[in-house]
Parts: C-alpha cells; sequence; structure tokens
C-alpha cells in the first residue's frame, strides 16, 4: 500500500478500514542468500537497500528483541554532516543527502526537518577550528557558515553570551543538519524492506555462527539453525557479545549514554544547538520537549542505564549554556549502549571469516550515520567491495596507523 | 557506584577516573618476540583489542580526586556491582612485574 495525502482522506472517508500492518512479522525459513543481524536503524537500512538498490534475491533480518528498540530508539535525533577528516566527511555527506530524499524513496513519514545545527565557538582557537572544518566541509560539498556573535543573538537572544569564564563569541553553522523522528526511521526502511520481500523476523537471538573450512555457513538462533551465503552483522552496542560467538575480539568498548526530554514548553529553539566549552546538545521536539544529551557515563557498561554523576553534569552543561533551562522540568532520561571503538570511528568491513561482514563502532554518532550506513554495508554484501564513501572503515586501519580520529584522543574509546 | 578503596574505605565512584580492561596492565615486551610481525601484532592486541564482556570485568581505576593510586575494580558491566578491589600495585607484582 502506498501511503498518500489522497489515501489519507480516503481513509478518512471510509472510516479507516483499509489500513494494514506496515510490515509483516516473518517465520524464519531453513535458508536465505542473505542474512542481517540486528533489527536497528543500520539492520533495517542494510536490508532495505540490499532489496531494492541491489536488487538480492531472499534475504531476512533477525533481530534479538523487537525491531527499532535499541539505540534507533533512544537517540537525540540529530543530523548532520559538518565532519573533518577525509575518511569520515564524504560518508556523512552521502548520509545527509539520503535523509534529503528519504521520505520520497520510502514513501513514509519519517518527519525530516532541516532546521539547521550551530555549533557554538567561544574562543579564538575555537573559531580558528571551526573555520577549517567548515572549510573542510565545503570542500568535500557539504553546506557551513561561520556565524558572528550578533547573527546567533539574533536566532537564540537568551543564550548565556556574557558568561565570564565562556562568552558565545559564535557559531559554525550547518543549515541543512536538523532532526528526524526516529522510530519513523526504524518503521519506514522496515515497511520498506518488507514489501520487498525482507523476512524480518523478531525475538530470534543470535546465539552462534555455523562454519565450515573457514566459511560461514548459517547462524545459530534461538529460534534454530538459519542457513545463509553471506551474513551481515549490525547490532551496535551488543557488537563484542555477537562477534565473539565468531571468536573475534573488537577493538572497541561497550559504554552507556543518557539522554534526556524535558516537560513539554512553547517553542524556544527552532534548530540543533550544541555547546563548545562543554559537552551539551539540545533541540526541542514537535511535541515542545527539549530533547538534550551530553557525555558517556565513562566506563564499561551493558545496562541500558547511567548513574547521577552524569545527569549532574549535563544539567550544568545546560544551565551554562541557557540558564533558563533551570526553571524546567526533566520529564524522562534513558541510557542507550554504544559501540565505542578506538578512534571514535566506525568500522563497515569484511572479517576474516569468509562471508561473515561487521557493522559497527558507531560510538554515539550512529543515527545520523543510518541511510549511509545501510547502503554502503549493502554494497559491501553484495558487491565484495567497500562504497567509495566508505573505505576507510575498515579492521586493520588500526594495525596500519590510518586512524580516523576527529578529538585526537588516541586509544581511549571513553574519551572519543 | 561506590568503589572500596582497600586503603582509603568506601569512595565515590566521580573521585576516580577510568582506564579500562585490566589486561592494559600486561603490556607486550616488544624486544622478546622471535619477529617483528609477532611483536607488532602482540602490541596491537595489547593496544586496540577488548574482550568488552557483558558480565564480570576487571579494569582500572585511578583515584585522581584522593589518594592518587590505581585499583583494579572487578565490576558487573549489565548490574554496576563492585565485586571486588585491589592496589593495581599487588595485581602487577603478582604477575610477576617489578621482580
Amino acid at each position: 500500500m502506498r501511503y498518500s495525502g489522497f489515501r489519507v482522506i480516503r481513509e478518512a472517508l471510509t472510516g479507516h478500514k483499509g489500513w494494514g500492518p506496515a510490515w509483516r512479522d516473518a517465520t524464519p525459513q531453513a535458508s536465505y542468500d542473505y542474512i542481517i543481524v540486528g533489527g536497528g536503524g543500520h539492520g533495517l537500512a542494510t536490508a532495505y537497500y540490499l532489496a531494492k538498490e541491489f536488487k538480492q534475491a531472499r534475504i531476512a533480518l533477525v533481530e534479538k528483541g523487537w525491531i527499532g528498540g535499541g539505540n534507533v530508539g533512544r537517540n537525540t535525533t540529530i543530523i548532520r554532516s559538518n565532519y573533518l577528516l577525509d575518511g569520515n566527511e564524504p560518508f556523512y555527506e552521502f548520509s545527509l543527502k539520503l535523509w534529503e530524499g528519504l521520505e520520497q524513496d520510502f514513501n513514509y513519514n519519517a518527519m525530516v526537518s532541516q532546521r539547521g545545527i550551530i555549533n557554538l565557538y567561544h574562543t579564538d582557537a575555537q573559531r580558528d577550528a571551526y573555520t577549517r572544518r567548515g572549510n573542510a566541509m565545503i570542500l568535500h560539498g557539504a553546506d557551513a557558515e561561520l556565524l558572528n556573535r550578533d547573527q546567533v543573538r539574533a536566532m537564540y537572544p537568551f543564550l548565556n553570551f556574557d558568561n565570564a569564564r565562556f562568552p558565545i563569541k559564535g557559531a559554525l553553522m550547518q543549515r541543512r543538519g536538523g532532526t528526524v523522528r526516529h522510530d519513523a526511521v526504524a518503521w519506514g526502511y522496515a515497511r520498506g524492506a518488507s514489501d520487498r520481500g525482507v523476512d524480518i523476523i523478531q525475538n530470534c537471538e543470535v546465539t552462534g555462527f555455523r562454519r565450515e573450512g573457514g566459511r560461514v555457513t548459517g547462524i545459530e538462533t534461538s529460534r534454530g539453525f538459519i542457513g545463509a551465503k553471506k551474513i551481515g552483522v549490525a547490532v551496535a552496542g551488543s557488537s563484542s557479545k555477537v562477534m565473539a560467538a565468531a571468536d573475534m575480539r573488537l577493538p572497541m568498548e561497550s559504554h552507556v549514554l543518557q539522554a534526556f526530554v524535558s516537560e513539554g514548553l512553547k517553542p524556544v529553539i527552532d534548530g540543533v544547538m550544541t555547546y563548545g566549552a562543554g559537552h551539551f546538545y539540545v533541540s526541542q521536539s514537535d511535541k515542545g520537549g527539549l530533547v538534550f544529551g551530553g557525555d558517556i557515563d565513562g566506563y564499561n557498561s551493558y545496562a541500558q542505564r547511567g548513574n547521577m554523576p552524569v545527569v549532574e553534569d549535563v544539567a550544568e552543561g545546560g544551565m551554562s549554556l541557557m540558564p533558563m533551562i533551570g526553571r524546567a522540568r526533566l520529564l524522562r532520561s534513558w541510557g542507550g549502549i554504544m559501540d565505542m571503538s578506538m578512534d571514535g570511528s566506525p568500522i563497515i568491513d569484511k572479517t576474516d571469516i569468509e562471508g561473515l561482514y561487521f557493522n559497527g563502532g558507531w560510538c554515539y554518532g550512529g543515527f545520523k550515520a543510518t541511510p549511509a550506513s545501510g547502503w554502503c554495508f549493502a554494497h559491501l554484501l553484495a558487491t565484495g567491495n567497500p562504497h567509495p564513501t566508505a573505505t576507510a572503515y575498515r579492521f586493520d586501519r588500526f594495525r596500519k596507523g590510518l586512524m580516523i580520529d576527529e578529538k585526537g584522543q588516541g586509544a581511549q574509546p571513553n574519551l572519543h | 557506584m561506590i568503589i572500596n578503596h582497600p586503603l582509603l574505605g568506601p569512595r565515590d565512584a566521580q573521585e576516580f577516573t577510568y582506564l579500562g580492561d585490566a589486561t592494559l596492565i600486561d603490556r607486550p615486551d616488544g624486544l622478546s618476540f622471535p619477529s617483528a610481525d609477532a611483536a607488532m601484532d602482540a602490541m596491537h592486541d595489547y593496544l586496540y583489542q577488548r574482550s568488552n564482556p557483558a558480565g564480570e570485568h576487571r579494569e582500572l581505576w585511578f583515584h585522581e580526586q584522593g589518594d592518587r593510586s590505581w585499583l583494579v575494580v572487578t565490576r558487573n558491566t549489565v548490574t554496576h556491582e563492585i565485586l571486588k578491589v585491589e592496589l593495581a600495585r599487588d595485581v602487577a607484582r603478582m604477575r610477576g612485574r617489578s621482580k
């Protein structure tokens, strides 16, 4: 069924009797050509692009819980392509371009809203660094604009401009950045994939990989063995756990990141904003809640909930940037588990086991990457070669010294 | 989280900074390998690869806002429960370091 304005009117006039489920809850068959492990944003996008762009037959996606129940439903919904390094920027710009055409492409309202993102700067050195970053973005075909203090003040007059220690001096702006309704991304990709014949199998946890002569032949799951020629794993947060079943150790640690939403307020922040002097980023949802977050808790965790010190730290960041936030009450907070990689950048690569492919290590920037991650992973699965924008995301970059370390922190996952 | 420091008693985890897996104590000696490739492999695995278990995890914490000692904390990464706290110095000596 195609969704359209005409369809909405017709259903409204006929008692909404024609709507069916958006996608098919499948039961596993004996074998497939391709199995995608992980029913989050990246896994669903991979299945969708594999079926749509690369025309592959017999694809299944297995998920241990329900689709969209992990990080795609837990993030702060920001999309942007404001990276500095050559290994990253073309990939994220490709992703932003896919976001721009996504709703037409998969015929689903994902509420893609290019409301603009600003990164505030507070010192001359930070201004210079953002100038450099903006130039790098423009060189890769993205948009970037350096705003001065008055331009920022015209947009957000309530910010703490004259903070004695961290005065706001301006911002790097990307007007094409913005927010997307995150759950709708999962549902839209699931619907698009299901319509093209992908079996979406829920409550199906992978417990092992069956191998013969250095090659995978299928997965052992809580619903029995399923055979496959090629298997793609996209289970960010649980990557180390799943790949341990294939006797692999990964260059990453799992960490918990918390996010927060305030009570509903009148419109006050019409774009996305990041604080340059503390780790704090905020936007306002269409329901009025301020959606914000900060740093990861900083220690290995699989708990999907964090501790109070980081709540306090994020609140302090918010108070320092926009003191009026102190009058708002917190409605909810939650946590998600991140693959924190050794250089802060992801991996989309084949493994040493023939037929087994891996996608993970997104740190806490995976949501914005969803379309390109799916596209590039599908490209790798279908053709055996990396997509041109994702050639740097290899396992062996650590061995070869080709790290993609935006923050220059070194092999310290909790600092990326 | 409260870390029960072997010398100072229970301390708030906020006084500490976190480094990572306690295997970082066992840095390989690059000169003790038969070939440069073997040394490279060992150093690569030491520096970049992690077991990253869901469950019991031995990890290094530094008491930065306290007595500046390094601790090996055994903690459950699923529940955040702290099971055991040792001085990293004692652990390293037990493994034959500083002899």
